[in-house]
């Protein structure tokens, strides 16, 4: 189709919609299906086939851990949210609703800070269109900055459009993603390559999962638009292996759009064309580094490369390649759509836009939050229904390669530079809330361990660093240590830093020097008494 | 994936990935879930249809933790054990199964009923501690719970 068929496709599709009547969507995220979603619109695709009723599974509506969720709206009013849904309530819920009332039976409160405290932009259409069905997403504006961007407008304007709007890389590291989208446009490569990082590998971190399996035309369409602007023709989604349901929509979804010709080739009548492929990782963190991810598209181990050369410069097959995390690739089509100077003005000046958090640990509620950059932490903590089963200890940020952020520092905002000065990272977005139970020495062997698990074994500094620093935490928690082994620790840790060749051995003494830095007194604690003061670490512990 | 496969023999590779060197992990994917587990006879077949030293195809498999070298048992059994999972003790549920069946993580018990591995967070943190049960995520209260139903006389896994 082109841009004028998209359009009216649109038009036929949304009026088709607003005169369906009830709308009802049934969670089809992971944590739903696990908690038995699949059940319960099946239940509700059966009994209320023959009624004024259009029912989808959609995708992730936040709250997580009250799974299965339901959604039911009526006409423009604001939709009702049902959690821990079985077959049967769900049907009594929207036949209540149909009989014009609606029931208080596991319903969610319209305030609930969960829900209604969010900024959703990247999740816009998250929980409210079926990932399995192109139309649903067309209703809802699917494709729209895509025909714009192939009909209106020139690849150094899209560039410009996105730097303009101060966009950072939601990967972690928090570059500017237009600066990055010019290098690679500007690069003197006839063949370039486009490449969405969706290997998730931080323990905690479930954002990307949540957009590729509730929004994967978001994604494909944001890599379309960089494919545009920098002039790629090809595309690879590297999706975790542990991923399997994200493989599978996106797959369905490139398949639907290729057929309609919104990827694929001469893209809505256009000249350029763009093919995308998905490219299964096969569980190894670091291939979440961009040189090792590169290497792992190509068949070959996930090991990381030196850099410079960087990617942009040279990438696969030695081609400049632009890669960029999957969240980032979301927050395209809002930028295109209503400009630059919107997007920055949400957020923090330096820090524009929402990020999306995917909180759990001893949280009230576990799922997925989108707010503006600049929130604070006590904020996202109050909006997930705070701490359980104690009082707030410490929230860890950035996974592996991040750190724990104590209470003191808890009215933080939530941007890429406060995060780095409390010796965290703001890494993808997983964010973990430990309660006062929790024995700090333990999180940070857990990490440690991790990281000698996922090292690739390349560098040594990351190769044994990583492994005798597990050693030496083993120590510490398992009572047998004593204080000369913290300095040597210490010392070990800031030696992987500067020494190690790629993020994975530079970062992964992030947790053991930021838990030192503010719980040094619970390492202390574990070496002078010989046993754990939360009484987690167990004496028989050790490696 | 596998009705694209053309060549009888065996049968590994589709049309469209032979001969292609970054078809490999794809490949492997492909081999392990028709056969369970990548053997050596199987690393050599796809080392010579994709035209790859059987060292790098070795290499491959044996980096990435999803690949199996080894056969797996009846039923597979994994924990995760994501930050989540492990502040909510997957740690205590996995030495309980290690011992329950006297095997430990990563190894088949011997009448080959049960194979226990772990997995680094399935991203589903909403319902922590998490087990995958024959490719079927469990939540449960409890991990005793969960204990109990592996124990259980299994339903047959979903057929893809």
């Amino acid at each position: 189709m082109n841009c004028d068929e998209l359009h009216d496709r649109r038009l036929f599709l949304q009026k088709e919609l607003s005169t369906s009547g009830l709308k009802v969507s049934v969670c089809m995220g992971s944590p739903c299906i696990a908690a038995g979603a699949e059940a319960v619109l099946d239940a509700l695709q059966r009994g209320l086939g023959d009624l004024a009723v259009q029912v989808i599974g959609s995708g992730c509506m936040g709250p997580c851990s009250r799974g299965p969720l339901l959604r039911i709206e009526q006409g423009s009013g604001a939709p009702v949210y049902y959690e821990k849904m079985a077959p049967d309530t769900a049907l009594l819920a929207v036949q209540a609703h149909l009989n014009g009332g609606k029931t208080d039976c596991n319903v969610l409160p319209a305030e609930l800070p969960f829900i209604a405290g969010q900024q959703r932009i990247v999740l816009g259409n998250c929980g409210n269109c079926d990932p399995e069905s192109l139309d649903s997403t067309l209703a809802n504006n699917g494709y729209a900055a895509l025909a714009r961007v192939t009909g209106e407008m020139k690849p150094e304007e899209v560039c410009h459009e996105i730097s303009a709007s101060g966009l950072r890389g939601r990967g972690g590291a928090g570059y500017s993603t237009g600066v990055k989208w010019d290098l690679v446009r500007t690069a003197r490569n006839k063949r370039k390559y486009v490449v969405a990082n969706g290997d998730e590998g931080d323990p905690g971190a479930f954002m990307d999962r949540t957009l590729m399996e509730s929004d994967p035309h978001r994604m494909l369409e944001g890599m379309a638009i960089a494919g545009y602007a920098v002039g790629a023709q090809r595309g690879f989604v590297y999706v975790r292996g542990e991923y399997p349901l994200a493989a599978k929509r996106l797959r369905r979804a490139i398949s639907e759009a290729e057929k309609a010709g919104l990827l694929g080739r001469r893209i809505l009548g256009s000249a350029f064309s763009f093919r995308i492929q998905v490219r299964i990782g096969a569980g190894a963190f670091v291939c979440g580094e961009e040189t090792a991810l590169m290497a792992s598209i190509m068949g070959r181990r996930g090991q990381p490369l030196i850099r410079p050369p960087y990617p942009a410069q040279r990438g696969l097959w030695g081609k400049s390649t632009l890669i960029n995390n999957v969240e980032t690739f979301g927050c395209i089509a809002p930028i295109i759509l209503k400009g630059a100077a919107w997007f920055s003005s949400i957020g923090t000046p330096g820090n524009s836009g929402t990020k999306v958090f995917s909180i759990s640990g001893d949280i009230a509620t576990v799922g997925v939050l989108e707010v503006p950059l600049g929130t604070t932490l006590r904020e996202l903590v109050e909006m997930a229904g705070g701490v359980t089963g104690g009082k707030f200890k410490a929230a860890q940020t950035g996974g592996a390669s991040g750190g724990c952020i104590p209470a003191s520092h808890l009215d933080t905002p939530v941007d890429y530079e406060s995060l780095t000065a409390l010796g965290s990272i703001m890494g993808s977005g997983g964010l973990i809330v430990m309660n006062d139970q929790r024995c700090m020495p333990d999180v940070a062997r857990f990490f440690m361990r991790f990281c000698q698990d996922e090292s690739c074994g390349k560098c040594a500094p990351c190769r044994t660093g990583t492994q005798q620093a597990a050693k030496l935490l083993a120590r510490i928690t398992s009572g047998g240590a004593e204080l000369k082994d913290l300095e040597q620790l210490e010392e070990l840790c800031l030696l992987m830093q500067v020494s190690s060749l790629c993020g994975l051995g530079m970062a992964a003494p992030n947790p053991v020097l930021s838990t030192l830095r503010w719980f040094r007194n619970e390492y202390e604690e574990h070496i002078r008494s010989g046993r754990c003061p939360s009484g987690v670490c167990s004496n028989e512990d050790a490696l | 994936m596998n009705s694209r496969q053309t060549d009888n023999r065996p049968g590994l590779l589709s049309q469209r990935q032979r001969h292609r060197s970054d078809a490999l992990i794809e490949a492997l994917h492909t081999a392990q879930e028709k056969h369970g587990h990548l053997s050596v006879e199987i690393l050599g077949q796809l080392a010579e249809q994709l035209q790859l030293p059987p060292s790098l195809v070795y290499g491959v498999a044996s980096f990435y933790h999803a690949f199996r070298l080894l056969p797996r048992g009846e039923h597979h059994c994994t924990v995760c054990t994501g930050t989540s999972c492990h502040l909510l003790g997957s740690t205590a549920l996995l030495q309980k199964l290690e011992s329950n069946f006297g095997i430990h993580c990563g190894e088949t018990s011997a009448d080959g009923s049960l194979s226990l591995d772990s997995v680094r967070c399935l991203g589903v943190c909403g319902m922590a501690p998490l087990v995958v049960l024959d490719g079927q995520i469990i939540t449960a209260d409890s991990a005793s719970e969960m204990i109990q139903k592996i124990f259980l006389p299994l339903e047959p896994p979903p057929t893809p």
